[in-house]
């Protein structure tokens, strides 16, 4: 299993990697894509702002690769949200792959942004959520959000109840820090690693 | 305040119990023995543990004085990231981006700035710029005097400034702070409960989280700092460290006054 982490200026990374090897995966950090499209799986992490990420991926021509790629991908956090189409954060056009917004949460006197911590996912559905019971705690931090749609495969609620996690053809994402999330964290990752 | 014409709030977010361990070359300073554990002088052991009992986040503050800080900083963030698996905060002495870049890139999710932020407020801004305010997470020491004044204290609580620490709060939030780490020094190893005033007004008045700190001894100080001042986190240390506290009665009891919390 060659499982390689997209590597650009996306913040913790690390984290990821060593996630992955708490169950029992080595990963492959690069950003060649030779590299890349000879992985099994691919991780597309991110923490951080879209526009200077979008930048970062440009520089190496990863936002052409990563829309053709045919392996299971797992965007996280910022990862995911550069998989839909267009952010409010800085105007930025996304990679596309999901023909979504990402909108900011719009200030609430009762609740604080960004969102920081456990929150609950519930609606699951698809194999990445395979035996992940309803209701399940993951720890998110981000201001920005993808609001429900056809591809949603997890609903959270924040001021309103928006996807935290999607899953289209060989793409998958999730907004909430898998590698931070304990054990239902891990069990997603799994998932994954067994698509 | 909500009235009948508002809308329920929508959100599952819980409320955050942070286990906050102080490190002195490399070993947890406090700490008692636990069964479960063999080694509770090992942050990283001790830290497992608690993420095991459900602590939800975690705070290591270096207080390492030496020129060694740097190394040990490092070589402790990368340890913590590599078998805890829920989010951690770095604290203790980080003074530049230098400094936080290491330890993001040895897989902190947090740094806290104290001291170095106050004497220097462009370094919050300049952390937020460079590595998102979620990753800036500002520690206040603070105290009530006489005049009945909430002042922020320095180095430890050693040196005393003339600025209130609403007014520095405030600051700092402008400033790309995504986050308050709200110690009260006159509650701190009181076991008296937290201080609810400063923290309410500190949590209500700003658009990020607070995480209030000293003097939590019972579950119903637990409890008043989430009902009554809104705290969105609270730290404590010894009454975890001395088992005086298990985090997995406190988050039950929490759960049964209806606070939202994660079991």
């Amino acid at each position: 299993m060659k499982v390689v982490i997209i590597e650009y200026n996306a913040g913790n990374i690390q984290s990821v990697r060593y996630a992955l090897e708490r169950i029992g995966i080595e990963t492959i950090l690069s950003n060649d894509h030779a590299t890349i499209l000879s992985a099994d799986k691919i991780i597309f992490p991110g923490v951080g702002e879209a526009s200077s990420a979008m930048k970062s991926l440009q520089q190496n021509n990863l936002h052409l690769l990563i829309p053709k790629l045919k392996q299971p991908v797992l965007g996280i956090c910022v990862g995911m949200q550069l998989l839909c189409k267009y952010s409010e954060e800085h105007n930025t056009t996304c990679l596309g792959v999901f023909d979504e917004p990402v909108k900011k949460f719009e200030i609430d006197a009762m609740l604080k942004i960004p969102q920081v911590g456990w929150n609950t996912i519930y609606h699951l559905s698809s194999q990445l959520m395979r035996d992940v019971p309803e209701e399940s705690y993951c720890y998110f931090v981000h201001s920005y959000y993808v609001p429900h749609n056809q591809y949603a495969i997890a609903i959270t609620n924040y001021i309103q109840p928006y996807a935290s996690a999607i899953h289209k053809n060989n793409f998958y994402g999730v907004q909430f820090h898998a590698e931070k999330s304990a054990q239902i964290g891990e069990k997603i990752l799994k998932n994954f690693i067994a698509l | 305040m909500e009235t009948k014409n508002n809308p329920p709030i929508l959100s599952g977010l819980t409320k955050r119990i942070i286990p906050c361990l102080d490190i002195k070359d490399g070993r947890t300073v406090k700490g008692i023995h636990f069964e479960q554990i063999r080694d509770a002088g090992d942050p990283v052991e001790l830290g497992a543990f608690y993420a095991q009992q459900g602590a939800d986040e975690l705070v290591f503050l270096d207080i390492t004085a030496t020129v060694e800080k740097r190394k040990t900083f490092k070589e402790l963030a990368n340890r913590i990231a590599q078998h805890i698996n829920i989010p951690f905060t770095v604290g203790g002495g980080v003074s530049s981006i230098d400094d936080a870049s290491i330890l993001l890139h040895n897989g902190a999710d947090k740094v806290s700035v104290n001291t170095a932020a106050f004497k220097q407020p462009d370094l919050i801004t300049q952390l937020a710029n460079e590595f998102g305010s979620q990753f800036v997470v500002l520690a206040i020491d603070t105290k009530q005097e006489a005049d009945g004044q909430w002042y922020v204290y320095l180095n430890g609580g050693r040196t005393k400034t003339a600025m209130l620490c609403m007014e520095w709060a405030q600051q700092a939030y402008n400033a790309g702070a995504g986050e308050i780490l709200l110690t009260s020094m006159n509650n701190d190893g009181t076991k008296k409960g937290f201080a609810l005033d400063i923290t309410k007004q500190l949590s209500t008045a700003l658009p990020i989280p607070v995480i209030a700190s000293g003097g939590g001894g019972t579950m119903q100080h637990f409890e008043a700092v989430f009902n009554h001042a809104h705290a969105d986190a609270a730290l404590a240390a010894s009454i975890f460290h001395f088992k005086e506290m298990g985090i997995p009665d406190l988050k039950k009891y929490l759960k049964s006054c209806n606070i939202p919390i994660r079991l």
